[in-house]
């Protein structure tokens, strides 16, 4: 269990990223010169406006296209068929659910697609989908669950293998604040009882903030690291942090962080 | 019950009514026209016959009717049956390798466009009749399925492809858990446009043949009575096909919303 920022800092990488630049084929630079170590344990958040290449970023950690310059190395054993040898769950924005899969299927895809016996799947499943309270829910199909339910189920399926580390795309921007607060602070739960490491894209200062033991604000075009802040203040959160002042304090430090971030490239919000 | 809804209901109940009965009380009507029309101008029987005699030949060519419209229905479903297997199968050989997917899919595209009453006295020609019919009907069939499952294949959403890739899935698996079920709802729309075509084309097929002086089926039937000037067995015969082709429309159409009522939107009645 992670317990503070301070001792996170002497924990080994599980990822690290050094002097990564990524040049899309129609010529867009999207990253370059990021340096970023993710330690053991750690909520990091990559915070900036869109198009600054935190998607990018964090779709490079997973093992998705290879970086145009620079080195990522991954903690893994490098064994298994996977490019970066190291588990890692992903939630993406949409909760990207095949359809025509019920839940419990679509929980179970990456046992499957790792040929795990089907009665340890079934176990396994059925573990994951109780950590998101939808154990109800097994036999519905995606059609079936709310916005906030499909994303639980999206979460279930990127927790199901036990990953050490978790990637996360902006998973809640889509959905409504009430939905969005009650799973940030499930997620929290979550963390806190898995103990995996955390990477956690956003464009929202304020989620940023209430989630992360770390915030990595980001400048855009192309992305970089600009700035990074240590929210110190301990967990487990709740609904009275997000209302303390020490809370208000790290928004306005991570928002005029943001701005001088965007301004320094002459970059607009959007 | 809630006051307010009762009326909603009602509503509801009298749209679908009238779904059923206008239709039929338009079919009625104009079978009452055409008799009349018959009738008033005294047509004879060789030019216009009127509906009571074409129920009648119905009636009394049924046996020879009925075994025709068995052999139009077997090479209707053989050449749809070729033409999922065929189709299907070539959405997938082109969607696995972009190079044979440039070597052939022109061609696909050239067949289709061929008019297939152009092909059929050729395909007649160089292939036993009853395989002639058969291809004929391939023919028109396979297109509409190539062209919808290449579609469905090509649909797939590209974060489902990333995930599956980051839980390094093999190709194969991508295959098989991935692009064929996202590509379901499109096959079966091509098939149900394809099961309308294949019996267009086995009955220009059979229409061909049936010039060139042998063949049995619904079409050559028409055909042959056309020679004859037994225009109510013609017309017996039309409605026979009409009604074969309303039958596999809605047969296709239950089969897609039997595999798909679970989980796709245009298979899930509104709530």
């Amino acid at each position: 269990m992670p317990p503070a920022a301070a001792p996170i800092a002497a924990n080994p990488p599980v990822v690290a990223l050094a002097g990564v630049a990524k040049e899309f084929a129609n010529g867009t630079l999207a990253l370059d010169r990021f340096d970023l170590a993710i330690r053991n344990g750690e909520f990091v958040s990559l915070l900036g406006p869109s198009g600054c290449g935190k998607s990018t970023a964090l779709r490079l950690i997973a093992g998705l296209g290879e970086p145009s310059r620079g080195d990522i190395t991954w903690s893994g054993t490098g064994a298994g068929r996977k490019r970066n040898g190291l588990d890692v769950g992903f939630v993406f924005q949409e909760p990207t659910l095949m359809p025509w899969a019920t839940v419990a299927r679509n929980v179970a895809l990456p046992l499957e697609l790792e040929g795990v016996t089907p009665d340890a799947a079934t176990r396994r499943t059925a573990d994951a989908l109780e950590k998101v309270g939808l154990a109800a829910f097994r036999d519905a199909y995606p059609r079936e669950l709310s916005g906030g339910m499909k994303m639980r189920v999206s979460i279930a399926r990127a927790l199901v293998i036990d990953p050490p580390l978790l990637l996360m795309d902006e998973p809640f921007a889509a959905l409504d604040e009430i939905t969005r607060f009650k799973l940030n602070n499930d997620l929290l739960e979550l963390w806190r009882a898995v103990g995996h490491t955390v990477v956690f894209v956003t464009h929202s200062v304020f989620e940023s903030v209430y989630l992360s033991s770390r915030i990595v604000v980001m400048s855009p075009r192309p992305g970089q690291v600009f700035t990074e802040l240590a929210v110190d203040a301990p967990y487990p959160r709740d609904e009275s942090f997000r209302t303390s002042a020490e809370y208000a304090g790290y928004c306005r430090i991570a928002s005029e962080a943001l701005a001088r971030a965007m301004a320094q490239k002459g970059a607009s919000p959007s | 019950m809630s006051a307010p809804e009762l009326p909603l209901k009602r509503s509801a109940i009298a749209i679908e009514w009238q779904r059923l009965v206008l239709p039929i009380a338009t079919l009625v009507l104009g079978i009452a026209a055409w008799d009349l029309v018959v009738r008033i101008n005294e047509i004879p029987p060789y030019q216009l016959p009127g509906p009571g005699l074409v129920a009648k030949t119905l009636w009394t060519d049924w046996p020879l009717l009925w075994d025709s419209l068995l052999v139009t229905l077997a090479t209707t479903f053989e050449g749809l049956a070729l033409a999922l297997v065929g189709g299907a199968g070539l959405a997938i050989l082109f969607n696995q390798s972009r190079t044979i997917e440039n070597c052939f899919y022109p061609y696909a595209v050239v067949l289709q466009v061929t008019p297939v009453v152009a092909i059929a006295p050729l395909l007649l020609i160089y292939l036993p009749q009853q395989a002639a019919v058969l291809a004929c009907a391939w023919l028109v069939a396979f297109f509409p399925i190539l062209a919808n499952t290449t579609l469905g294949l090509n649909s797939v959403d590209r974060n489902l492809v990333d995930l599956f890739e980051i839980y390094g899935a093999s190709r194969l698996a991508v295959l098989t858990r991935l692009k064929l079920p996202a590509a379901l709802p499109y096959m079966l729309g091509g098939l149900k446009i394809a099961g309308g075509l294949a019996l267009i084309g086995a009955v220009v097929a059979e229409i061909s043949a049936g010039s060139a002086g042998a063949g049995s089926g619904l079409a050559y039937r028409i055909a042959e009575s056309s020679y004859r000037l037994n225009i109510p067995r013609m017309f017996a015969a039309l409605i026979l096909l009409s009604i074969t082709g309303i039958v596999i429309f809605f047969a296709l159409s239950l089969v897609s919303y039997l595999l798909l009522r679970r989980w796709h939107e245009s298979a899930i009645a509104n709530e």
